[in-house]
């Protein structure tokens, strides 16, 4: 593997631009001030209640993701170019989800093969021949990024059903500018406290056509056991609207009302954080507590508007994402601007034999699988391990992809031996409402906090950092 | 408002309202206990804070004998007990949690901040210093939570749900503080009126920080009649069941105004505020002292249920 990327001093130990001002500081700033610092960030967001759970440990339901007080910085150069990126991404992503569940163009033109759609589980052929307003179905996308060089960014994954961590965003950047004001002085740092806002105005966009001008939003949540809880009580009282359960709601004659101390009131948009199979009993998983019975039907019916959309899934699914550079050449006939990171599908023959040989240097991916869980990374596997996965792909090859052990690029992380850099990855969120896309400039910067680790989801100890876009 | 809210935010201020009742409690006992008392008396001190808690059925269900340790520990501490002031601060910050978007940052703050503390006390029964320590620590935070939503909450729906939950829970526990010392506040209780007698008036008085409260109001010795009076009749008492009807029957109809509709709560409470406004002590004592307190505490609970059927499910 080679030597990563450092966004700060790049390849030759310079300082890159952006970081100048971030480099100078970090110079001069007492290494003692920064502990001082970390350990007040991290008492605030005890006190804000900023928790996540992790499923399998039962002492600690509640725990905080580590937050690294060194800002990840962008250029307002890299952002631009990341940004029509993103934007033709997730325009590929809807185009994709309404071919899928309408004329399905793109199977019978041969682009991407059929039995990866509809023999899929989040494939959703209860919406074959639904029509959404207009054509949206990924309202709330946050698309993984990491990057390998100066220049190259890498999509590593879609997330397109119920992506979060925008709440950490927004929290990182209101515990920065308590914490470090003088820092951002010496900065132009673009805002992104408006992303509630922009939120509101792309789910409000999107209401059924019988709404009233000022259609009712919610919030649906799992519930408070949930692990992204904290997220979804805190873009409520954003947005300014009723966080629901399943239990709030009730179907009626087609229409969806919430139960409140002044009666029935009707919903119009439901900005769910609660997956496709425990939406509605009556349609998917008939033990589901958690959803609304009739909720389909009232969907069917075009009276609600589900945010995101039921079945997107099939467009972020692992076994999809390899395709996605021809799936935006066949909807806009323009080359992805962000790449992909080169992808073996081992459900190809060769593909397989080049995986199955190479099993030490490539990271392995189960297609269905998400959260760093049933993955395989060979580098750092043991013999048995990688014996272990080798039959489980020689038996369902289709169910795996590989990819190269990226040197994901690095940034400047106080660690216990002081400042050292670590890799990160970065998750921008993308709204798409009827009038446009909105992005707010940034996104979460995930960093692998263990030395040399390239996993930085939060389930597998990773943390976050607060990501700067520079104004110019 | 979601119905589900409201009722999160009225069992919130309940539970708070609970904890710290039974934290009193405690205190007053652990004080009662510690006085020179009479040992050919009859009376368990700590049986009878169980029987004051409402919890004594469950407590004997684990327990043999009421004894200082046990009750402490099951009233303070004990996870089994699920209105321990543990467990009554758990579901307080569970129901806050759940309804987070309703609360003032500074609410939240209050409760959480109380959880997070919790996790210091252990759940083994405390040495004595270490559960003063506690129980005050209790009260402080209640009056911090209390203080907090009374400062910084919008005057709308949601703070006045979570009042009716603190004023029912209020009187419910004033009347069990009279149902179960009614004996020693009636008035032929008089000429056996000792030292000891004393100690258990001061007792129920300090149980709802009135013992100074009464020396202002009636400028007269402690009188049992008088506590009786203080307690259920008079209005200047916080915890009175009088005053805690003024600002049940003073909440709900602000509900009522802002939803332009009055239902059964409203006319409830109202029936109970003016019944209140209406006795003289001499008739309650005619009427029957215990009679009179059971059957408020019937009617506290009808009110409950009609809060519930109306507007949180």
């Amino acid at each position: 593997m080679a030597s990563a990327f450092d966004e700060m001093t790049g390849t030759d130990g310079g300082v890159r631009d952006p970081y100048e001002a971030l480099s100078t500081w970090l110079g001069e700033v007492n290494p003692e001030v920064l502990e001082v610092r970390r350990r007040e960030a991290e008492l605030l967001f005890r006190r804000i209640g900023i928790t996540f759970a992790v499923y399998g440990e039962a002492e600690a339901t509640e725990r905080l993701i580590p937050f690294d007080v060194i800002p990840r910085i962008l250029s307002a150069k890299e952002w631009r170019f990341l940004e029509q990126g993103l934007i033709q991404r997730v325009k590929t992503l809807n185009l994709f989800l309404k071919d899928i569940y309408s004329r399905r163009e793109i199977l019978r033109a041969g682009i991407v093969p059929e039995d990866l759609v509809f023999p899929n589980p989040v494939f959703r052929p209860e919406m074959n021949g639904q029509k959404v307003p207009h054509d949206i179905y990924v309202h709330v996308a946050g698309i993984d990024i990491v990057r390998v060089d100066a220049e190259t960014f890498y999509v590593l994954e879609d997330n397109a059903r119920t992506p979060s961590g925008v709440s950490y965003m927004l929290e990182n950047r209101e515990i920065m500018l308590r914490l470090f004001p003088e820092l951002f002085a010496r900065h132009r740092v673009a805002s992104v406290e408006d992303y509630p806002d922009q939120l509101l105005a792309t789910l409000k966009s999107v209401a059924p056509a019988g709404a009233s001008s000022d259609p009712t939003v919610v919030v649906m949540t799992p519930g408070v056991y949930n692990s992204a809880y904290y997220e979804h009580s805190f873009l409520a009282d954003k947005l300014g609207v009723e966080l629901v359960e399943g239990n709030d709601l009730f179907v009626k004659a087609g229409l969806v009302y919430m139960r409140t101390t002044q009666g029935p009131r009707r919903v119009d948009v439901i900005y769910r954080r609660i997956d496709d199979d425990f939406l509605d009993p009556l349609t998917f998983r008939p033990d589901s507590a958690l959803g609304v019975a009739g909720l389909m039907s009232a969907y069917h019916a075009g009276n609600v508007t589900l945010a995101n959309a039921v079945g997107t899934g099939i467009a972020d699914d692992k076994a999809i994402y390899s395709y996605m550079p021809e799936i935006v050449r066949f909807y806009l006939g323009e080359e992805a601007i962000l790449k992909n990171v080169p992808t073996w599908r081992c459900r190809e023959a060769d593909h397989l034999s080049y995986v199955l040989d190479h099993l030490d240097e490539l990271v392995v991916k189960e297609v269905h699988g998400s959260g760093g869980y049933g993955m395989l990374i060979g580098p750092t596997a043991d013999k048995a391990t990688i014996a272990a996965f080798r039959d489980k792909i020689r038996r369902t090859p289709r169910n795996f992809i590989a990819q190269p052990t990226l040197a994901l690029s690095t940034c400047p992380t106080c660690v216990e031996s002081g400042v050292a850099p670590r890799h990160v990855d970065l998750r921008p969120f993308v709204l798409t409402g009827r009038d446009r896309t909105r992005i707010v400039p940034g996104g979460l910067t995930r960093v692998a906090l263990k030395e040399g680790s390239l996993v930085v989801n939060s389930s597998q100890g990773g943390g976050t950092k607060d990501t700067w876009v520079l104004d110019r | 408002m979601l119905s589900r809210t409201a009722d999160n935010l009225y069992w919130l201020a309940r539970y708070v309202e609970r904890a710290e009742y039974l934290a009193r409690i405690l205190e007053t006992t652990q004080r009662l206990t510690a006085m020179p008392l009479d040992q050919s008396r009859s009376t368990n001190e700590w049986e009878t804070a169980l029987a004051t808690a409402g919890c004594a059925g469950a407590f004997y269900q684990a327990h043999d004998k009421a004894t200082e340790e046990a009750v402490t520990h099951f009233l303070a501490f004990s996870p089994d007990n699920p209105s321990s002031i543990r467990n009554c601060l758990e579901v307080a910050r569970h129901n806050a949690r759940a309804v987070r978007t309703a609360l003032t940052m500074e609410t939240w703050d209050a409760i959480n901040t109380t959880w997070l503390d919790l996790k210091r006390f252990g759940h083994k029964s405390a040495s004595r210093e270490e559960l003063t320590r506690f129980l005050q620590w209790v009260q402080e935070s209640s009056l911090r939570f209390d203080g907090s939503a009374y400062r910084t909450m919008l005057r709308n729906d949601a703070y006045w749900f979570s009042r009716i939950g603190l004023y029912s829970e209020r009187a419910d526990n004033t009347a069990r503080i009279l149902d179960v010392k009614y004996h020693l506040l009636l008035p032929a209780h008089e000429h056996v009126g000792g030292p000891v007698d004393y100690f258990q008036w001061a007792a129920i008085l300090r149980s709802v920080s009135a013992l100074t409260a009464y020396h202002w109001v009636y400028r007269d010795s402690v009188k049992p009649w008088l506590i009786a009076d203080l307690l259920i009749l008079n209005d200047q008492l916080p915890r009175s069941l009088s005053s805690c009807y003024e600002n049940m029957v003073q909440n709900l109809d602000r509900i009522a105004a802002a939803y332009g509709r009055q239902g059964p709560p409203q006319r409830l409470a109202r029936s109970i505020r003016t019944k209140l406004q209406n006795t003289r002590i001499d008739d309650i004592f005619q009427g029957g002292l215990h009679e009179f307190i059971s059957d408020f505490i019937a009617e506290n609970n009808r009110l409950g249920a009609a809060v519930t059927q109306q507007y949180l499910i």
